[in-house]
């Protein structure tokens, strides 16, 4: 395996095997040990010192289902922290087969207005061409995509920024290509698009062909796994053919939580939305049903998903208006703005694809806007208007672009729902405690992802507890920050949660996967043990950029004001917050 | 007693015709459990993963009392 190393000052790259201290690293943990190890704690995000690491995970690449994710790492211009978001997509694959265990990508060159492209194929090793991309600047995504097939061929996979990156935006991600070729799969969070084009990158195009592949130590086992998790994946009601997943994808979640009284509504100021049954999973395909005259189950966002979650929205002619409308993004652009009709909810989906924004961002931006009455709460076609200024680089558009903190302290709000810069997802901590841990805590600033607490507390996966009681959830966060920043180093597509935390042998097989690919003995406690030592590398990485656990803190208005329905407020004590990074 | 019922997800068929979550109501003798209200719609049991009383999760045993707000689902997941 290699590590790929491109040099952006001068346009030069070098190829070396990975490194014995990174032999068994992979995703998440391979991009946090390198930020840790080679970004200056209090560089600029977006200055030359910064690096921008992608790395697939253990067993991307292979046959392993559910399984092309790619990992993007670097210092978040939103946080000021480490930062790791990651993809389902082709180009996770494809970096796996050429190889490349991470792609490192570092310097800064001193034309400011110049944009690269990084044509990488396979010639014996990994090699790296640059062409000049100013040209496809300042463009909606889905406007040069085409063009760059065209150029490199139809098999290319290709990673690339828009609009918001170019601009600098604190809100701008990492785009990459959907199995049909679209411009929709994002490493989204915290403004690493911004940091890719600080780089003066606009594309990474990979070419696989020739490519080896990767290479499986032990393939009987790796088998063994392999089939135990594609029996979990094809059993488990969630994630089977026609399951939940795939018939409703993950806006099947709007109902549940807006019946949990969690759903935050109209910029967290209730954990309901009234019109919430219309911006849901079921509503979507419901709506598909009508306008495409029979019923459309969801498409994979990558190859090898055998989960298939990814929708796409129609419109009234049964034209595409977007793909993929996720739970996360019809939450923040719908109900979190009052917004429920589901073609403009597309239409904002659509956008923020087109300018390489982040839809959790976009929405809880416009939410503080909408409370600072510069439009008003509910007004899709406004909305619609806010995100093009955003897409333009006007000044409102270039403070929205900011994100939803420094958009909420231009205009004085007091209820701006970030923690460590970054906004709040999709599951009110009044209502749900654990996940509110999860967010105060996470080395990521607010991330549903990075410790999915939901699972047990409103889905009944991996048992159930109580969502309003603080009682015992500084562990169960713990534990399951830990896991994740396994799972999310081991290449598996994160859903993938629903169905091994319930079913034992799926677990297993994932573990025996990776002791396949790597001729490990691992075993679960050392998934823990593994991810808890992730954690610890991005904690004190954080902890030297001058974030300290004085800011593992929920937004002050949480703790005072009673959220409707259940009138509550967050009240999980600081000291069991500060136990789940102490008792690590 | 009337309560009043929400059908999520592939439940919807057990009350055709309307958009998943579309309240209505069900007349129910005094004293009847969740339980009763499943059995009554036909929503076989063992298909019930989560249900909510008034916003908070309850187990099939759980009484109910008129007016109230019961949401019915299949296993979900998402992200
Ligand atoms: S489950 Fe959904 S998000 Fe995950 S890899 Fe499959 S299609 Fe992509």
């Amino acid at each position: 395996m290699y590590l790929v190393r491109v040099n952006m000052t001068n346009r030069t790259y070098q190829v070396t095997e990975v490194p014995e201290k990174y032999k068994y690293l992979a995703g998440r943990a391979l991009t946090s040990n390198i930020v840790a190890d080679e970004v200056p704690p209090l560089a600029h995000p977006l200055g030359p010192n910064n690096k921008l690491i992608f790395s697939p995970g253990f067993v991307t690449g292979t046959s392993a289902p559910t399984a092309a994710r790619i990992s993007v790492g670097g210092k978040s211009p939103l946080t000021g922290g480490i930062k790791e978001a990651n993809a389902g997509t082709s180009w996770g694959a494809d970096l796996a087969v050429m190889q490349i265990r991470g792609l490192i990508i570092e310097g800064q060159p001193e034309e400011k207005d110049k944009f690269w492209g990084l044509h990488i194929t396979w010639d014996g090793k990994p090699k790296v061409e640059f062409f000049d991309a100013t040209a496809y600047t300042k463009q909606p995504l889905s406007k040069v995509y085409p063009p760059i097939y065209e150029k490199f061929g139809e098999r290319v996979s290709v990673c690339s920024v828009g609009a918001a990156a170019e601009y600098g935006y604190c809100n701008s991600g990492v785009c990459f290509n959907d199995q049909s070729k679209r411009p929709s799969r994002y490493a989204g969070r915290g403004g690493l698009g911004a940091v890719m084009a600080s780089k003066g990158v606009k594309f990474i195009v990979l070419d696989r062909q020739g490519a080896p592949g990767v290479e499986i130590a032990d393939k009987a086992l790796f088998e063994e796994g392999r089939k135990k998790m594609i029996d979990a994946l094809r059993t488990h009601a969630i994630t089977k053919p026609k399951g939940g997943l795939n018939s409703y994808g993950t806006a099947i979640l709007i109902n549940i939580m807006n019946e949990a009284g969690g759903l935050p509504t109209k910029n967290f100021s209730s954990g309901r939305f009234e019109e919430a049954p219309k911006i849901a999973g079921e509503a979507i395909f419901e709506t598909n049903k009508v306008r495409k005259g029979k019923e459309i189950f969801n498409h994979a966002c990558s190859p090898g998903c055998i989960i298939q979650c990814s929708n796409t929205v129609y419109a009234e002619d049964g034209s595409e208006i977007t793909s993929c409308l996720e739970y996360e993004s019809a939450w923040s652009l719908g109900a979190n703005c009052g917004i429920s009709n589901l073609d403009d909810l597309a239409m904002l989906n659509h956008l923020c694809n087109e300018y390489g924004l982040d839809t959790i961002e976009t929405g809880t931006t416009l939410a503080v806007a909408m409370e600072a009455g510069v439009i008003p709460f509910g007004d899709s076609k406004a909305a619609i208007n806010l995100v093009h200024e955003m897409g333009k680089g006007t000044p409102l558009g270039r403070i929205l672009g900011s994100g939803t903190e420094t958009t909420g302290r231009v205009y004085g709000i007091t209820r701006v729902p970030t923690v460590k810069g970054q906004s709040i997802p999709a599951y009110e901590p009044r209502a749900v405690k654990g996940i509110g841990i999860t967010y105060a805590t996470s080395t990521m600033g607010a991330d549903h992802t990075a410790g999915y607490t939901i699972a047990p507390e409103i889905l009944g996966v991996m048992g159930k507890v109580d969502p309003l009681s603080p009682e015992g959830k500084a562990a169960l966060s713990r534990a399951f920050q830990a896991t994740t920043a396994f799972i999310d180093s081991s290449g598996h597509c994160l859903f993938i949660a629903f169905a091994i935390l319930d079913i034992a042998s799926g677990y297993q097989g994932m573990i025996e996967e990776i002791n396949g690919v790597l001729g490990t003995n691992w075993t679960a406690d050392d998934v823990v043990k593994f991810g808890a030592e992730v954690l610890k590398v991005e904690r004190k990485f954080n902890e030297a950029a001058g974030i300290t656990k004085a800011a593992d803190r929920l937004p002050e208005f949480m703790k005072q004001e009673p959220l409707p329905p259940h009138n509550t407020v967050f009240d999980v004590p600081d000291e069991a917050l500060d136990a789940v990074y102490a008792e690590l | 007693m009337k309560v009043k019922v929400k059908l999520y997800a592939t439940f919807s068929r057990y009350h055709p015709g309307t958009l998943a979550g579309t309240p209505f109501e069900v007349e129910l003798p005094e004293g009847s459990t969740l339980k009763d209200l499943i059995n009554q719609l036909e929503i076989p049991e063992s298909e019930v993963k989560v249900c909510f009383v008034n916003a908070r999760i309850q187990e099939m045993d759980a009484p109910l009392n008129d007016g109230d707000d019961v949401g019915i689902f299949p296993p979900v997941g998402g992200g």
